[in-house]
């Protein structure tokens, strides 16, 4: 079984801090991590080969330093590591982004199962999966927690939905995108760090996609983000003292004041 | 690849500023750029000296449309039991202003099988128009059926702006189309505007956990495409008086095929305990401090006519199921009220939580950083106090 993950390197916080003197951004030592919920898709991939057989290939669209990304999904059991990278794909929105990755993923020579996580830490859409299955014409399930049975050319997986899951079960080759629940993400052994480290590599620029080079980066956007700024957090809350009987008086007070009683 | 500084730059630090990597900054009068950069493009948005190069124009790769011939506001009609999730008629109100604003039609676009008689409650709800298409093959909310009628009807009716809910429905069921349209998509808006000079839908959505709001736009394709968060916008009164009309879409039977098969669904929460949905969230986290605790919660609840939230320790615990738990690997909710028990206020947990309108933090630990968000906060010990507040509800309803 092939097994294509797609990952994004993100910064390790989401935690933005605003300077009170000249009201800026402050970002300062931000370690580049993977993105959270892309480890467990990498885990479930592997899994998946150590029952089955067959490859995972981790890909991943981004800078130069996001093979830092890639390596450590190959210190967990990844087999093969791409790294999409260009000055071309600069500017990508998801839409862009998943063409992209669509046309790596036909590269690879395609895919049994296409994996990646529910949504990225920073960006958070969650639309690249389902748009990279559409670029590739493959059914897809989002919100994945569990794959009970994975063989005859049918994937059955369980998806959360508002209320408790429902049960799908999708022709391969497909795409699906997975949750936390789904898996506990393995650490990695000694072995596969070493390995991970003299590991190559494969990076592939706009050129080698062999496409459209319209359709990649901000030429291939139809968003634009216009603005940026920090949320005014104006909030002065009261802090309720006095004893247990004293607070609980005053909070159904100010409840009441407010109409949510 | 990085974002390019020409010599335009008056060093005037926008961009600087609204770099979320942080991987820009000033040196001797003049931006530069780091290895942090991941080319997300909102510096070469803001500069105002046009200074900073990101290869290409946004959208010139995709075909030209004639964005005249594209007109209204049509809102996805998601079912949730033998009704509406309650988002559909907080995107009727709001796109009935936005469509009023732009002089266009509101239409609502309902698909199931045997619906065809709820249309006079999204007309009652602020559609002027509701296109129906009924057929049993959509009794089930499958993506590819759901994603070829909704791509139909866009292309042969060519609507302005489509909004639906953040649900997860809207959230896989939207990216497919607005692939399959090449067109954008904008996710989880908390709020939407229309640009008085261009007539663009200005979308605003939070990125970063919450921590950065970005407002974006669709300038050369159509429709613009947003997905908006439940209780964001405020859902008006249903007249039942409203006028409006309902069509019957016919489709081609190919339109429905599908390889995906809907076994089954779990309920795991009843009506009334999704988090989603509900006006008062009621959460525990690690200090509610044992799983009989939990009780609490559930009291509580009850009187608020609430449902119950977690932060990530409990689950982690096992004492309530993954459905519970809000923030960034869980959740996103916005309810009136959310009465955060026993939870630190952790990034991981705020960024699920912190559209709520009003909130309530009882925690032992005074410097809790939930208190920076907290309306009304209360330090003390949760299995003291939220006893003596269900006492005293208890009391007052007799």
């Amino acid at each position: 079984m092939n097994i294509v993950v797609l990952i994004k390197q993100v910064p390790g916080s989401t935690e933005i801090k605003v300077d009170p003197k000249t009201n800026t951004l402050v970002r300062d030592g931000v370690e580049a991590i993977v993105n959270p919920f892309d480890t467990y898709a990498v885990e479930e991939a592997v899994r998946l080969k150590e029952a089955q057989g067959g490859t995972v290939t981790v890909l991943t669209m981004g800078p130069p330093q996001a093979a830092e990304a890639l390596k450590q999904a190959l210190s967990v059991g990844a087999d093969r590591a791409i790294l999409v990278s260009d000055r071309a794909f600069a500017g990508a929105d998801t839409l862009a982004t998943s063409f992209t990755l669509a046309a790596a993923i036909r590269k690879t020579g395609g895919a049994d199962i296409v994996i990646a996580g529910k949504q990225t830490l920073d960006g958070d859409t969650g639309q690249v999966g389902p748009e990279v299955a559409m670029h590739l014409k493959l059914p897809f399930a989002t919100y994945v927690k569990k794959i009970e049975s994975a063989d005859g050319g049918k994937l059955r997986v369980e998806r959360l939905v508002e209320d408790g899951y429902e049960v799908l079960e999708l022709p391969t080759p497909c795409v699906i995108t997975v949750v936390k629940e789904i898996n506990e993400p393995r650490l990695p052994s000694l072995r596969g760090i070493m390995a991970a480290k003299k590991a190559e590599i494969v990076t592939w620029s706009a050129a080698d996609l062999g496409e459209d080079a319209k359709r990649f980066g901000l030429s291939g956007s139809p968003t634009q983000v216009v603005e940026t700024y920090v949320p005014e957090r104006v909030k002065t809350g009261e802090m309720i003292t006095g004893t247990v009987e004293q607070q609980v008086d005053r909070l159904v007070e100010k409840l009441k004041e407010t109409g949510v009683l | 690849m990085a974002a390019r500084i020409t010599k335009k730059c008056i060093g005037c630090g926008v961009c600087v500023d609204v770099c979320p990597y942080g991987a820009l900054e000033l040196f001797e009068g003049q931006a530069i750029v780091s290895g942090h950069c991941t080319v997300c493009g909102s510096c070469a948005e803001v500069c105002p000296a046009n200074a900073i190069e990101i290869e290409g124009a946004a959208s010139e790769g995709l075909g030209a449309q004639d964005k005249a011939a594209w007109s209204g506001v049509w809102v996805f009609a998601e079912r949730e039991g033998d009704g509406f999730a309650p988002v559909v008629r907080e995107l009727l109100t709001k796109g009935r202003a936005l469509g009023d604003e732009l002089g266009e039609k509101v239409t609502a676009v309902l698909l199931g099988s045997g619906v065809t008689d709820w249309a006079g409650e999204l007309i009652a709800a602020g559609a002027d128009d509701v296109l129906v298409v009924d057929h049993l093959d959509l009794a089930d909310p499958l993506i590819e059926p759901y994603m070829r009628t909704l791509v139909e009807l866009v292309v042969n009716r060519k609507p302005a702006i489509m909004l639906a809910g953040a649900t997860t429905l809207g959230r896989s069921v939207m990216p497919a189309v607005a692939a399959v349209l090449e067109t954008g998509l904008t996710a989880d808006c908390t709020a939407l505007a229309i640009d008085s000079e261009t007539r663009l839908l200005r979308q605003t959505r939070p990125t970063f956990g919450g921590n950065l709001m970005a407002t974006i736009v669709c300038p050369e394709r159509r429709p613009q495409m947003a997905t908006v968060r439940p209780h964001v916008f405020q859902a008006g009164e249903p007249d039942p008086g409203r006028q409006g009309t309902t069509t019957v879409v016919e489709m081609d039977k190919a339109v429905f095929t599908t390889a995906t098969t809907f076994m089954t669904k779990h309920v795991e929460l009843a009506e009334g305990e999704r988090l989603e949905d509900a006006d008062v969230i009621i959460a525990g986290g690690r200090g509610m401090g044992k799983p009989e605790s939990l009780t609490l919660l559930n009291d509580l609840a009850k009187l608020f006519d609430g449902a119950v939230g977690a932060s990530r320790p409990p689950v982690d615990e096992g004492w309530l199921p993954y459905v519970h738990q809000v923030g960034q690997t869980g959740k996103t909710v916005g309810p009136k009220l959310y009465l955060a028990c026993g939870i630190s206020g952790a990034i991981q947990h705020t960024a699920g939580m912190a559209t709520s309108e009003i909130v309530v933090a009882i925690n032992r630990d005074a410097d809790a950083p939930i208190f920076e968000l907290a309306d009304f906060g209360l330090v003390g010990d949760v299995n003291e106090i939220l006893p003596a507040l269900i006492e005293r509800l208890k009391k007052e309803r007799g």
